[in-house]
């Protein structure tokens, strides 16, 4: 129970963090990839300051013997650079760029309930499950994912 | 048009940055929003609870927001509904096949040094600057 408590109140402070940076405004987010446009450098700033204070915190957890509220920490241990995570982030970025939303906007977004959003929110849910189930992933099945080795894997 | 806000850029950010600290010194986990995400649709396993209660914060922070007296959020999106479940698809599919997105690459791996997360973050802000630039100025197109 502390451990979902914990998750929860962490979901809470990201989407507060989301919402204070703009990053939950399209138009914050598609300034900043327009670089031939009127260029918003506001998202340079949301991630300097996203990487300084999580790099101290994972440190720290380096430091630990384990997290407060669970036997161990789930760090991811690929190191290879493989093509489905280059033609992976290429599918993303352009889905990233059409419309300025990504994952974590999408679902602080959610609140709102505006049909677009709900329709984006939708459709990016289709999108995982379609990897999963796609020739793409090599058909593996739900089993697989659910074992620890390879969830810790997943680099987020 | 488009103002920079620095200042808010980097409170945002640091508290983004302190939720995805707090998570892996109190629950040892990885604070990929696509990851987290994905991991809910496919696993059938005790790892669930922590997952949805991390989206229901996400989730939560407007409404919490909205109880203090802010407005929720209804962001100015792309009204082409064909337009914008194309991007949903295409943000869903690729996030999972590259393992990330903006949360999990862009700032955890960042902070954590992975090569990995590095060459994605760069390669989709690449095609994310190169999609706008289309979009927008119609480059190339």
């Amino acid at each position: 129970m502390p451990l979902v408590l914990a998750s929860f109140a962490c979901g809470l402070v990201f989407g507060a963090g989301l919402l204070i940076s703009g990053m939950t405004e399209p138009d914050k987010v598609l300034g900043f990839l327009d670089i031939f446009g009127a260029w918003d450098a506001t998202l340079a700033f949301v991630m300097a300051g996203a990487v300084a204070v999580s790099s101290v915190g994972f440190a720290l957890a380096q430091r630990r013997a384990a997290p407060l509220f669970a036997s161990g920490y789930l760090w991811p241990t690929r190191r290879d650079i493989d093509a489905p995570l280059v033609t992976g982030a290429v599918l993303f970025g352009v889905g990233w760029g059409l419309v300025g939303i990504c994952p974590g906007p999408a679902l602080v977004n959610l609140a709102g309930l505006s049909l677009p959003i709900v329709v984006f929110v939708g459709a990016m849910v289709i999108g995982m499950l379609g990897y999963e189930f796609s020739p793409a992933r090599g058909g593996t099945s739900v089993a697989a994912v659910e074992s620890p080795a390879v969830a810790s894997r997943t680099d987020g | 048009m488009h103002d920079l806000t620095p200042l808010h850029g980097l409170l945002g950010g640091a508290l983004i940055g302190l939720a995805a600290a707090a998570l892996m010194l109190f629950t040892g986990r990885l604070a990929g929003v696509s990851g987290i995400l994905g991991g809910l649709l496919t696993s059938r396993s005790t790892d669930r609870a922590w997952r949805i209660a991390f989206v229901a914060g996400l989730v939560a922070a407007p409404i919490l927001a909205a109880l203090a007296g802010a407005p929720l959020p209804r962001p100015a999106i792309a009204t082409n509904l064909a337009l914008v479940a194309a991007a949903g698809l295409l943000v869903g599919f690729g996030s999972r096949m590259g393992n990330g997105c903006t949360s999990g690459h862009g700032v955890c791996g960042f902070a954590r040094g992975s090569a990995r997360s590095i060459v994605a973050t760069v390669v989709f802000m690449g095609a994310a600057v190169l999609t706008v630039a289309i979009v927008r100025h119609g480059f190339g197109g």
